[in-house]
């Protein structure tokens, strides 16, 4: 059974639209990763499955039952969990209490305090420090870690690589390469194309809100990539 | 000396419930952003409420608070859901009108209902009553006030800073749109918040109707002097709207002192001199403690 179905789905910021009549569909225990340059969309898609965007026409199913038009916080309960751009911890929390905050959903699963911090254990060793305090890289470690303790059966990761450490993206990789061999689904925007696709099982293209290029990892051409991605061929 | 002592003393106890009855409206500002100007008219509200329980039930004052606070933090809960919350994400303007609006109905209803005439809340001789500490006298009741601020801040701050519901509160003024991300309702944080608030409210509601007579038109002062002690404190901070209530409660002591006509003068003075000084007041906002 799909997971997730996006149907001619169309949203945007009030007047303006931003996704045009996208089609998607991944199958449970999938990463897909979502690539694209800035302003294709991307961010919009994932703030529309979340329902922070609302959809304007179309439909976004999960296991079938449609969730578009439902309220943010009942989506995050259905078990769909997002790792922000930008992180957004709450600055005034301690580092425990952010990821604590990941539970508020309710729902039930393998991922707990305990676990997280065997996964990230200099998290452990700071879990009393305010979570602004911590180093770009510690900070999306608590992102990616609230965001697990939802147990979440769909996570979406919006530019986790952005500003850190490739020692520290190559470790937060490694992460979700094991949540998702636990039938986690995932769905990955990154900037970086290479680690994007690297990270997957399959890549979609998007520009200008639609999506123009899709395909298997194994598959994936740079060429065609680099004429989706730029709307022609670079000379 | 002995004499300002006394003065310095009868200031912090005053000080006590304009720290409690700023606590009410600091809350709502700190968590939901809105300045509620039928703070003063919700304060006799309750007051109102406490000589409607006393004189149907037959129950003393005292015990009546047990009744009119949960009434007042109902009333809270239904005001969010049912109007504030509405203007949520509008400006920052549309709150402010709103409660504006309550608080011109409320005095026109209380005038309606219950007449312009004065009434109070008779406790007997707990109003009375009085200490010697020394050759201080301090009376039971304004000692009971400020014993009963300081337990509220004391228990506001463990709720904040202890329980899952605090945790979600102080995420909720972070950052709404990722605390809702995380599977909470903010709607029913923002409501329950302002329940808190007007909760708040009505105890003091009911401490003022014990300690002075009040008709519909008191909820204007009572509001300024709240205002002042939010402001004097610092807008946000829970901890400073304490400070300022006790900076303000001195203040109008030390004015009534020097003469009988300008205890409230003086406070008035005080809350300028930090507006024009140090307008964010004793203490900034930034412990996060919404």
């Amino acid at each position: 059974m799909k997971l997730l179905e996006l149907e001619r789905l169309r949203a945007g910021y009030g007047p303006i639209t931003a996704l045009f009549d996208i089609d998607l569909a991944l199958e449970e225990g999938e990463t897909l990763a979502l690539i694209g340059a800035n302003g294709a969309g991307k961010t919009t898609l994932l703030r529309a499955v979340t329902g922070l965007n609302r959809a304007a026409a179309g439909a976004i199913r999960l296991q079938g039952a449609p969730i578009h038009g439902l309220p943010v916080h009942t989506i995050a309960a259905r078990g769909i969990a997002l790792v922000p751009e930008g992180r957004r911890l709450f600055p005034s929390l301690s580092v425990e209490e952010n990821l604590r905050m990941g539970t508020c959903g309710g729902r039930r699963g393998p991922w707990t305090l305990e676990r997280i911090y065997s996964l990230f254990p200099v998290l452990r060793e700071r879990r009393t420090q305010l979570a602004n305090l911590l180093s770009g890289g510690q900070q999306q470690m608590v992102a990616v870690g609230r965001a697990l303790m939802a147990n979440p059966q769909l996570l979406l990761c919006d530019e986790l690589s952005l500003g850190l450490a490739p020692a520290v993206v190559k470790d937060i990789y490694r992460t979700l390469a094991g949540v998702a061999t636990e039938g986690v689904s995932l769905v990955i925007v990154e900037q970086d194309v290479a680690q994007a696709i690297q990270a997957s099982d399959r890549y979609l293209c998007m520009r200008e809100g639609r999506i123009v290029l899709g395909g298997t990892r194994a598959e994936a051409d740079r060429a065609a990539i680099a004429r989706a991605y730029f709307g022609s061929a670079p000379q | 000396m002995i004499e300002w002592l006394d003065t310095l003393i009868q200031g912090i106890l005053l000080g006590g419930f304009f720290a409690l009855s700023g606590l009410g409206l600091s809350l709502s500002f700190g968590i939901l952003r809105i300045v509620n100007i039928a703070h003063g008219d919700f304060l006799v509200v309750a007051a109102y409420l406490g000589v409607a329980t006393v004189t149907t039930s037959g129950v003393g004052p005292l015990t009546a608070i047990l009744m009119v606070v949960p009434a007042m933090g109902l009333l809270g809960y239904l005001l969010q859901r049912g109007l504030l919350n509405r203007a949520i994400g509008t400006s920052e303007l549309t709150p402010l009108l709103i409660t504006f609006g309550l608080s011109i109905i409320l005095h026109n209803l209380l005038q309606e209902i219950a007449s312009a005439d004065y009434q109070s809340l008779d406790a007997g001789l707990v109003e009375t009553a009085s200490l010697a500490l020394g050759p201080i006298q301090v009376g039971w009741l304004p000692v009971g006030i400020l014993a009963a601020a300081l337990a509220v801040y004391a228990a506001l701050d463990l709720l904040m800073a202890r329980t899952r519901f605090g945790r979600i509160v102080r995420a909720t003024v972070d950052d709404p749109e990722t605390t809702a991300l995380m599977g909470v309702d903010t709607r029913r944080i923002y409501a329950l918040g302002m329940a808190l608030s007007m909760a708040i409210v009505g105890f003091s509601g009911m401490l003022y109707g014990i300690k002075s007579s009040f008709n519909p038109q008191a909820g204007g002062s009572q509001l300024l002097f709240a205002f002042e002690a939010v402001i004097i404190g610092g807008m946000g901070s829970i901890w400073g709207t304490l400070a300022g209530g006790m900076a303000l409660g001195i203040a109008q002591t030390v004015g009534y002192k020097l003469h009988a006509g300008w205890g409230a003068f003086a406070g008035h003075v005080v809350f300028f001199a930090f507006l024009l000084l140090r307008p964010s007041g004793l203490f900034a906002r930034g412990n996060g403690h919404g």
